[in-house]
């Protein structure tokens, strides 16, 4: 995956668990929290979202790498270099 | 010969989950939708833990836990449960307040609770937007050494009247007090006040059974009367249950049964270290509860007087008086037939704080003696709001704290689950034994329907990573 690939897989699971948010206008560097109603339990989610569809594991202490998008591009692309989208 | 419950079940599951509270069950459904065997085993006939109804003659339906939730659970359930739950789900009109400090009634939402602090308790709107701000922004990893009344007296100090207001629907809906970490009320204070008090449309019983229905179609299978008596633990592993007199083996138990009898009793304190089990003992449990339920005769009204209502006639707030078995403080809710559509009947629920030992060691005689001036006491004390109760009434009876020991199998009969220190403990399981996990009431934070469910979740995604690792490993040493 490239960064586009991660960026729109993020956007994918968001999607999914936050569906009444519009993602078109999300700004990469600011937090997503401060942008999105998001909650604890919808970050807990985007951690299960990656592990069902992609088999990565994000340990707790590195929940805080998922704050903004460009820090979960950085974090995810890494582990993510190897693998196809999923559909 | 005793029916089999347990007739069919396989020898082994990816995991097993002791109780069914609201916890177990949402776990038990995450954990069969993320694609692992899952085996729910419920002790009582129903499903649902504390989340429980009963039937009575003359068509009554009286629900135990139903008093409200936060809009939160909307999404909780739209999320892990399904759509049609989520659906389900209303929004109270109205609570109110009666007590020597206030009377009125309120939407119980922060818009209101504005309005009313300033106009009623005439503080300025900064301070009461600065405390909302600063409720709503406390989390987890604050410092734990401010308590709740700490909190209130900085931002309102001397004034027990707004203690009272801000505290005791909260004491009601947890059991938490003024002496608990201010965190666990800034978190359940602001779920609260997000958007007020919901409930759901068709009453427990409904939710409990269209939960049935999604577990069953995710492939959990789940099993009434079926009672854990051990956690089969071996080389610091759990290896599964003993349960109904027959072992069912599994690399995962999880347990929603209380956190004390998790460890001590259904473990045993010989497979934990000393260090853990010196600071599970010091676990405290909250109170249990009293409440005296009303079943109103087929074709009587009760006029519209709010959802919850919250009495008392003390002069102040005191968790204390709250649980005192001279009861000087209720809860009513209040449900009406919009609540169970087609059934148009009437019910009043009355709920009190209580202590265990209160009632625990009394004569058999003495009890029921006790249950009868309970029932007495609030049908007078609703006279005040309902006239005419006692010529429209007719079912009522009384539960205790021993009535919720013996239904829910909880240490001292807890409603409430565990203090904060309890949420670490239940969290450290894994740590202890693998295998192990616990959910449910604890901490304060994890209790009451949102937490409860949110923890479910919480705790099966622990167990979820458990399970795949386990299984990859199992993959890895077969192919080698």
């Amino acid at each position: 995956m490239t960064r586009d690939d991660v960026r729109n897989a993020v956007i994918g699971i968001l999607t999914d668990i936050a569906p009444d948010e519009d993602f078109d206008a999300l700004k990469d560097e600011e937090k997503l929290r401060d942008q999105f109603d998001l909650d604890s339990m919808d970050f807990l989610d985007i951690v299960m979202e990656l592990r069902k569809r992609y088999n990565i594991e994000v340990p707790e202490a590195d929940y805080e790498q998922l704050v903004t998008m460009t820090s979960c591009i950085d974090y995810l692309q890494p582990l993510l270099k190897n693998q196809q989208m999923a559909s | 010969m005793a029916r089999n419950w347990l007739k069919g079940a396989q020898t082994r599951y990816d995991s097993v989950v002791i109780g069914s509270g609201l916890a177990g069950m949402t776990a038990a459904n995450m954990l069969a939708k993320a694609g692992h065997s899952v085996l729910l085993l419920e002790q009582h006939y129903n499903f649902g833990g504390l989340a429980t109804w009963f039937k009575r003659k003359g068509g009554h339906i009286l629900d135990i836990s139903l008093h409200g939730f936060p809009i939160g659970m909307i999404k909780t359930c739209r999320k892990y449960w399904s759509k049609e739950i989520a659906d389900s789900i209303v929004r109270l009109q109205g609570v109110r307040f009666d007590n020597p400090q206030f009377t009125f009634s309120t939407t119980f939402d922060k818009i209101d609770f504005t309005n009313i602090m300033r106009e009623r308790f005439g503080v300025l709107k900064e301070v009461i937007d600065d405390f909302f701000v600063t409720a709503r922004e406390m989390n987890f990893y604050d410092n734990l050494s401010m308590t709740t009344r700490d909190l209130f007296e900085k931002f309102f100090p001397g004034r027990t009247d707004i203690h009272r207001l801000l505290m005791e629907p909260i004491t009601y809906a947890n059991g938490s007090t003024l002496d608990d970490p201010a965190v666990t009320y800034g978190i359940v204070f602001s779920n609260f006040m997000d958007k007020g008090v919901y409930t759901f449309k068709g009453g427990t019983d409904a939710l409990v059974k269209k939960m049935k229905k999604e577990m069953l179609k995710n492939g959990v299978d789940i099993r009434n009367h079926c009672l854990v008596d051990k956690i089969l633990v071996e080389d610091k592993k759990t290896r599964g249950v003993r349960v109904n007199g027959r072992e069912i083996e599994s690399d995962v138990v999880l347990s929603n049964s209380s956190l004390p009898a998790t460890i001590h009793k259904l473990t045993g304190d010989e497979h934990f270290s000393p260090e853990f089990l010196e600071e599970a003992r010091k676990v405290r449990m909250n109170n249990s509860s009293c409440q005296v339920y009303m079943g109103i005769k087929k074709g009587e009204k009760i006029d519209y007087t709010g959802d919850l209502l919250f009495t008392s006639v003390t002069d102040e707030f005191s968790a204390k008086k709250l649980c005192d078995k001279n009861v000087t403080s209720r809860t009513f809710s209040f449900y009406y037939p919009e609540i169970r559509p087609g059934t148009n009947q009437y019910s009043i629920v009355s709920s009190t704080n209580a202590n265990f030992e209160d009632w625990a060691n009394l004569t058999e005689e003495e009890y029921l003696k006790e249950k009868d001036k309970l029932i007495e006491s609030t049908l007078t004390a609703l006279e005040k709001y309902v006239p005419d109760i006692r010529s429209k009434v007719d079912h009522v009876e009384a539960s205790t704290p021993k009535t919720f020991k013996r239904y829910t199998m909880h240490t001292r009969g807890s409603s409430f689950g565990t203090k904060f220190e309890g949420l670490k403990i239940s969290k450290e399981l894994p740590e202890q034994i693998a295998g192990l996990f616990h959910t449910g009431s604890v901490g304060i934070i994890m209790s009451g329907w949102l937490g409860a469910a949110n923890y479910g979740v919480i705790v099966s995604n622990e167990v979820d990573r458990f399970l795949r690792k386990v299984k990859s490993e199992r993959l890895e040493t077969v192919s080698v």
